[in-house]
């Protein structure tokens, strides 16, 4: 990591950071909470989710892409505006008409991401129809149930989901309104309990599920039944 | 063994198996097959030693890869706008008749299917259609007829066509038209053919940098980037592998200028390929066509084989020690969002077509992730007017800010669609005027993803500081439903060719496009006008590439231009309430779900 660092401003809080980080990451070590539904630790971002958004001297940027640099010197971040807010509030909201979310019949409800979001946001019921599409659950491989209802294609499983030839357990399948994600049946077959958990884990939402195995936290005390979404790093408090 | 895996053997073996030639295995299977086969994908994954979900996600990401087979013959009929103006409904239900099936479907027999496909470059001879790669142009019901029955009499495509628009589109055996209406000062000066080259004898990269940056010119697919800047910017990349890509995806809907410009000056477009990696130091250039341009190919192919004899390709290009220099043309194979630079950088990589984020810019890590330059054939066309003549005299054309010329592809409403080198500053009224447009009811500037202006700005300029343009204009007349014919069309446009990533280009755009149906029908209200305008502003602000960022302008310009047309949509509510709740066919609705019968009281 570079010995530069970078000071900038975040909602007028005074941020320093390394030079090369990027600045969701930043923000985080400085206290900001900055949403997130495509992010992973120690993977690629993929600046696919855009509920980072923040702007960069008045330029709307995806924190998640946009890099800790010489450039970002003194530079106002705004983060926690109404109107940004506003807009992290739609991505939410359309992504709950755009899939199915059922979250008390969910698996993964108290530990999902987007679930957390939108009480976050205190959506009470999206400003957007419902699409209700038809959408397919894959169960056909040995370890994981692959639930499309849920799937936000957030592209994590892609991302980081690999054998050790790099090859992809999950991709993407056509595109646009009809971005489906797909399992690869025959390297699946052979998937490890561990990496199989690995994909589970990483699913921000109830998408991956393993087969064969209860759950060890019951639903209302799991991670967002104790706290909302974002304490772990706050100062940032929401009314 | 069978048929399928003999074919992708032989294929992959040609191309070392490796997996950045994805996309040619995938056009070869689809063309030979008409489909791409579970069987090949199996094959294909296995010879690459990619996972079968890796090669499926890149086959079902572009149009012309199909899952099912497509017919023997597969007729794509061109549904953009200024299509269906020129009376594409027609001819499709003319096709439908002729052939026995409907458009989404194979006859039975299989031999042929009949789809629908977004704008074809042929806007200035629709309808037009795509038959197994054949340009088929002005359609009508007579020639839809005499088609079909020779398609069903065992006929090639290729032989159908019989009449010819000069010598180029004669060896592409091609019935597609020029449609020349004004030959300007810089892309139609004389020019003869590797003359550019041969200054590389006495100029240094730096100077070659030097002059295009003198020139002013900017890049001529939309973007407008310093094209001098640009090659300076990547010649001092750390890397020494780096590469000129060429972007021929030319999909904005409205343009055909690039289809113009390889077809009378291909050799150009190389030549400006060269200067650009003699300029950046590079030594391979890359092609990139859109499928649509297939039948451009083997002349391409052939002139570039040309061009290696005569030394202006290969070793010691034109005579220069130690610059070497080679180009091969990467095909596409239908997906709109591909004209964006680093998606096209990912489907020349056989990947798909999705938008990188940025940085790192392409002068950074572009094409193999190394420094790249990606220009417009326009551009390229232009640099080795300005290498051969020079940047002083190219200044003398446009505007203080905008040199240079700029191609326009007018098409619509009007008595002459074509192509017209224009100087940058011409207002829209003498572009109305130039090709025959009388009483125009609004222009579409820039295409789809940019401005639908109406009358009132026809005194407004295209060049940088005003309107700048790709050059695509339609001319919308009065007869048309602005809302319908356009905003609508380009609304499911874009729709289609979102690749997905970004989740409010992917999900908020068939929003946008399921409330102005609402208002069409006659059941919105005020406030959705104002709502589509905060709706649609968010996707600039959120989205990562240009698809998604300008995906709402129809909507919103046409509310900012015309809004008039949208508010007399709007009923006023008798009562206070939910208006757009119709109980009557929701009752309907439900009652045939459940199989009863149907009651409403009153």
């Amino acid at each position: 990591m570079s010995d530069n660092k970078i000071k900038f401003t975040i909602d007028g809080k005074e941020c320093i950071a390394d030079e090369g980080l990027d600045l969701w990451k930043a923000a985080m070590l400085n206290g900001v909470f900055i949403p997130y539904l495509c992010h992973m630790k120690d993977v690629v971002p993929a600046g696919s989710c855009r509920i980072c958004t923040v702007k960069v001297n008045g330029r709307p940027m995806a924190a998640c892409t946009t890099l800790v640099t010489k450039g970002l010197e003194g530079a106002v971040v705004e983060n926690d505006t109404p109107h940004i807010e506003e807009m992290r509030k739609m991505i939410v909201e359309l992504l709950f008409v755009e899939g199915n979310h059922f979250c008390p019949a969910c698996e993964k409800s108290g530990s999902c991401e987007l679930q957390a979001m939108a009480y976050r946001y205190q959506m009470m019921v999206p400003q957007f129809s419902y699409n209700f599409p038809l959408r397919e659950v894959d169960a056909t491989t040995p370890k994981i149930y692959l639930d499309r209802n849920r799937c936000i294609q957030c592209k994590k499983c892609i991302r980081s989901i690999k054998d050790d030839q790099g090859r992809s357990y999950f991709a993407f399948y056509k595109r646009g309104h009809k971005l489906d994600i797909h399992i690869d049946h025959e390297l699946a077959a052979t998937m490890s309990a561990e990496l199989a958990q690995l994909a589970m884990d990483g699913c921000p939402v109830g998408a991956i599920i393993n087969k064969e195995k209860g759950f060890d936290v019951p639903i209302g005390k799991r991670k967002f039944d104790k706290e909302p979404i974002g304490t772990e790093f706050l100062n940032v408090t929401k009314e | 063994m069978s048929e399928i895996k003999n074919y992708v053997l032989e294929i992959t073996g040609k191309c070392g198996k490796c997996p950045s030639h994805l996309m040619d295995i995938l056009i070869a299977v689809q063309n030979k097959f008409r489909h791409i086969p579970d069987e090949a994908i199996e094959c294909i994954s296995k010879e690459l030693q990619m996972s079968k979900v890796d090669v499926e996600q890149t086959a079902s990401f572009y149009h012309f890869f199909t899952e099912e087979p497509c017919g023997k013959y597969t007729v794509y009929l061109n549904n953009s706008a200024v299509a269906c103006m020129m009376g594409r409904d027609k001819i499709a239900a003319t096709f439908e008749k002729e052939v026995g099936c409907k458009f989404g479907n194979v006859t039975s027999d299989g031999l042929i299917g009949l789809y629908d496909t977004a704008c074809i470059g042929m806007n200035d001879q629709e309808p037009a259609a795509l038959i197994n790669g054949v340009v088929f142009t002005s359609l009508n019901d007579q020639k839809v007829k005499q088609i079909v029955s020779a398609i069903k009499a065992g006929k090639a495509v290729n032989d159908l066509v019989t009449e010819f628009d000069g010598k180029e589109n004669a060896e592409m055996k091609s019935e597609v038209k020029n449609n020349i209406r004004k030959r300007g000062p810089v892309l139609f000066a004389e020019y003869k053919n590797g003359a550019s080259l041969k200054k590389l004898n006495e100029m240094t990269p730096d100077q070659v940098i030097t002059e295009v940056k003198n020139s002013n010119i900017r890049g001529r697919g939309g973007a407008g980037f310093p094209t001098g800047l640009k090659w300076d910017f990547c010649s001092k990349a750390e890397v020494k592998e780096r590469y000129v890509l060429c972007n021929a995806d030319e999909g904005e809907p409205g343009t055909f200028k690039d289809r113009v410009l390889l077809t009378l000056f291909p050799q150009m477009v190389f030549e400006g390929m060269v200067l650009g990696g003699y300029a950046i130091g590079s030594q391979q250039g890359v092609l990139y066509l859109r499928a649509e341009y297939t039948y451009m190919l083997p002349r391409l192919e052939k002139l570039l084989a040309e061009m290696r004899t005569k030394n202006l390709l290969g070793k010691n290009v034109a005579g220069k020690q130690g610059f070497d220099f080679d180009i091969r043309i990467q095909m596409g194979s239908g997906a709109y969002v591909c004209g964006e630079e680093t998606a096209l950088i990912e489907s020349a990589e056989g990947k798909r077509g999705e938008p990188r984020n940025r940085p790192p810019y392409p002068i950074e890590r572009g094409y193999k992730n190394k420094p790249t330059i990606i220009n417009n054939v326009e551009t390229l066309c232009s640099v080795v007017q300005i290498i051969d003549k020079s940047s002083a005299w190219y200044r003398t054309f446009g505007t203080q800010y905008s040199s240079g010329t700029k191609l326009l592809s007018i098409s619509g409403d009007c008595k002459f669609p074509g192509i017209y080198e224009i100087e940058w500053g011409i207002t829209i009224n003498e572009v109305l005027e130039m090709c025959g447009a009388e009483n125009a009811q609004a222009v579409q500037v820039a295409g789809p993803s940019g401005v639908c202006i109406s009358p009132k700005q026809f005194g407004r300029k295209l060049d940088f500081e005003d309107m700048p343009t790709g050059g695509s204009i339609i001319i919308i007349g009065q007869q048309r439903d602005l809302l319908k014919d356009v905003v609508l069309n380009f609304m499911d446009f874009f729709t289609d060719e979102s690749c997905g990533s970004c989740v409010p280009c992917r999900a908020l755009t068939p929003v946008l496009k399921k409330k102005l149906v609402k208002i069409m029908d006659g059941k919105g209200v005020k406030g959705d006008i104002d709502e589509l305008v905060k709706l649609g502003k968010t996707m600039k602000d959120l989205n990562r590439c240009g698809l998604g960022q300008t995906a709402a302008n129809p909507i919103l310009t046409t509310i900012e231009n015309f809004r008039e047309k949208y508010e007399a949509m709007i009923k006023e509510p008798k009562t206070d309430g939910v208006y757009a709740f119709d109980m009557a066919a929701s009752v309907k609705e439900s009652c045939d779900y459940a199989g009863r019968k149907v009651i409403i009281h009153n």
